[in-house]
């Protein structure tokens, strides 16, 4: 098993055309054995591009070909309409790997997806997508640093820590049910907690690694739950232990204020949970090795 | 981006939270000709990004011409822990009759605004928030639904704000609101917000955090981009487009995504280096970005080794190679570059960067090993 995705997962480019970064990634998802099955584009209708047939909308690209994830790389002032159309479509997984949307369109993005399509789920913005190994990959993560066959589900907020866990797991023969790159945006669609619920609960995923940075509340959250609803292991890592307080490390995300939001504080209630906790990404894969070895 | 107290009441003014009448001046003879305009008394006020600016004697009351010069000499040039002032703000002067605090801001968590108002302001409001955290009141707003005058009405009353401000505090906060949200803030707040001795009410301070990633749909926001606030090389690295923060150390840390850039510094840390910055260079950066990530590293002559780190999804290994190259050979970079290259076109990256076949380049197979590496050379040329 493994979660949200899976080879029965029939994806939807948002936003085709040939030169876009949605059809050098789709075509990568599609080369790793992902289900791509149609693009949508406004202005393309009716043209195959690369093999895969272009509709005018979500709703009759689902019509025509039963999509039911969709894949959006559309620029930041464009990609809250293509999250918004999806979830009226009725897709009920959407992955948006866009960065730089302002704060206040996910903020009301995200109240309309909770207000009126509760049943979509919106992984991202500015996340690298996700994985189920062997099975679908959805974003930008490149297929080869993952591993099928489980049994470790991986949810991390940066991208690219996510890829060098991913890796340091693979390179230890250590598979992974689905690999989750929430982003590390202000207004996530999907969060620690849903990640770690959805871990918990498919019975393949026997251990969890999750991977925090400094800034917000989200890992305090996790730890909470880790402590009332988990008993899986999990193995944390959050980056950002050395960076000096109070300045903006690039992620809108990545934000220290006061004591909570600090590597620190957030390693002490992980801890306090019950998780173990890995000073680097490489320690996590070794922590996790001596996790499985016990399994 | 940070707006300084004049620019945050300027945004205000925009959306009718009102503010005192007042000018920006950079030099005494405007300020002098500022106050000479307003009318006295008023109050001349530093222009720094930093707290603390009225004990260090940014903040003075100027009831004359010759008292608006003198504040405004003895304040500009002022150094407010290491900030010198070049701007103060002239503004007319205020008869304070109570001070309340309030502001708007994401709540991560709840994925929903929050205003927080409080009949205590004028004073360290986290502090307020820690001894007594019932003096702030706090409300919840769906940002499809926004905030009306008789939702703020009902805060103000619960914040126990006095009766003969409540409407008009009710006021400032659904245009502070508005400013907020369609001015796209990552934070509004006034400290203090001030009933004034003949019953109006209005904003004597503004803090206004913008978001960024929300600039083109905010042409006005331009005239506030001032690149002179930033250090020398961090400027360099906001005009390449790069995210650049200095540190103390002798490693030059390059790496693709925010994370895996801090993730990079606690490792160089962790076995003993000492970065010297933290740079990001993004997701999907071509060979150009690559350049001029080298470029801005190699103006530090803290640095002794690089230590680039790239785990490529969108970003290609290729680009990051050729971006290298590039640098090296149109820029001189003396320190040695440890390059550790994972992911997306990695073996076209490596293949790139051996062919050629310089001996500052490095390659090392794992972040660990990079990191020590770095480190050890760093250590070698201190």
């Amino acid at each position: 098993m493994s979660i949200f995705v899976d080879e029965n997962t029939k994806v939807v480019i948002q936003g085709l055309s040939p030169t876009s970064q949605g059809c050098y990634h789709g075509l990568r998802n599609r080369a790793y054995g992902t289900q791509v099955v149609a693009g949508t584009n406004p202005r393309r209708g009716g043209e195959v591009i690369e093999g895969i047939p272009v509709y005018s909308t979500v709703a009759e690209a689902i019509a025509e070909t039963g999509a039911n994830a969709s894949f959006i790389t559309v620029p930041p002032a464009g990609a809250p309409a293509a999250i918004l159309e999806a979830a009226e479509a009725g897709i009920p997984f959407v992955v948006c790997i866009t960065e730089f949307i302002p704060a206040h369109d996910e903020a009301r993005v995200f109240a309309t997806l909770r207000r009126s399509f509760p049943e979509t789920r919106l992984l991202g913005p500015n996340c690298p997508g996700i994985i189920s190994p062997g099975k679908a990959n959805i974003g930008i993560t490149a297929g080869e640093i993952a591993l099928a066959g489980g049994p470790v589900g991986l949810v991390s907020r940066s991208g690219t820590v996510f890829y060098q866990a991913l890796y340091e797991l693979t390179q230890k023969g250590i598979g992974q049910t689905t690999g989750v790159g929430i982003g590390g945006d202000p207004v996530p669609g999907t969060g620690f907690v849903d990640c770690l619920a959805a871990f918990q609960a498919d019975p393949e995923t026997k251990a969890v690694i999750m991977i925090g940075e400094i800034g917000g509340t989200e890992e305090e959250r996790a730890a909470r739950f880790i402590a009332e609803h988990m008993d899986k292991p999990v193995v944390t890592y959050i980056a950002g232990v050395t960076a000096p307080p109070g300045r903006k490390m690039g992620h809108a995300g990545a934000i220290v204020s006061g004591t909570s939001g600090t590597a620190a504080a957030k390693m002490a209630a992980l801890a306090e949970a019950g998780a173990l906790v890995a000073q680097n990404p490489t320690e996590a894969g070794e922590l996790m090795a001596d996790v499985v070895a016990r399994l | 981006m940070d707006l300084l107290e004049y620019q945050g009441k300027q945004y205000f003014a925009r959306y009718g939270v009102p503010v005192s009448d007042g000018e920006a001046a950079e030099d005494v003879e405007t300020a002098v000709t500022a106050a000479e305009r307003i009318g006295y008394p008023v109050v001349v006020k530093a222009q720094v990004r930093v707290g603390g600016r009225g004990k260090a004697g940014g903040v003075r009351v100027a009831h004359s011409t010759e008292e608006a010069r003198a504040a405004a000499e003895a304040i500009l040039g002022l150094d407010i822990k290491g900030h010198i002032v070049q701007r103060v703000w002239v503004e007319q002067a205020t008869d304070i009759a109570k001070e309340y605090y309030a502001s708007f801001t994401l709540d991560r968590t709840a994925k929903s605004h929050l205003c927080m108002l409080s009949a205590r302001g004028g004073v360290d409001i986290e502090q307020v928030a820690e001894e007594s955290p019932e003096a702030i009141a706090r409300l919840e707003i769906d940002p499809l639904d926004g905030i009306d005058a008789d939702g703020a009405r009902r805060l103000a009353q619960q914040a126990g704000i006095d009766t003969q401000a409540i409407d008009g505090v009710a006021g400032v906060l659904v245009s502070l609101y508005r400013c907020y949200e369609e001015g796209d803030a990552d934070l509004v707040e006034i400290n203090p917000l001030v009933l004034t001795t003949d019953g109006r009410v209005h904003a004597l301070d503004a803090k206004v955090t913008l978001d960024d990633s929300a600039a083109f749909r905010h042409p006005e926001w331009e005239v506030w981009r001032d690149l002179n606030a930033l250090e020398p090389r961090e400027r360099l690295a906001r005009e390449k487009g790069l995210q650049y923060v200095g540190l103390d150390g002798t490693v030059g840390i390059i790496a693709n995504g925010a994370g895996l850039a801090m993730s990079t510094c606690d490792v160089v840390k962790q076995v003993g280096g000492e970065p010297a910055n933290f740079l990001d260079i993004g997701g999907g950066a071509n060979a150009e970005v690559m350049a001029s990530a080298l470029e801005v590293i190699a103006t530090d002559e803290k640095v002794r080794s690089i230590f680039v780190n790239v785990f490529g999804g969108i970003t290609r290994g290729e680009e990051v190679a050729k971006g290298i190259v590039q640098a090296l050979e149109r820029v001189h970079i003396d320190a040695p570059i440890v390059v550790r290259l994972d992911g997306t076109n990695a073996e076209q990256g490596r293949a790139i960067l051996a062919e050629y076949g310089s001996e500052q380049l490095i390659s090392s197979p794992t972040m660990l090993d990079a990191a020590r590496r770095a480190s050890e050379l760093a250590a070698q040329r201190a």
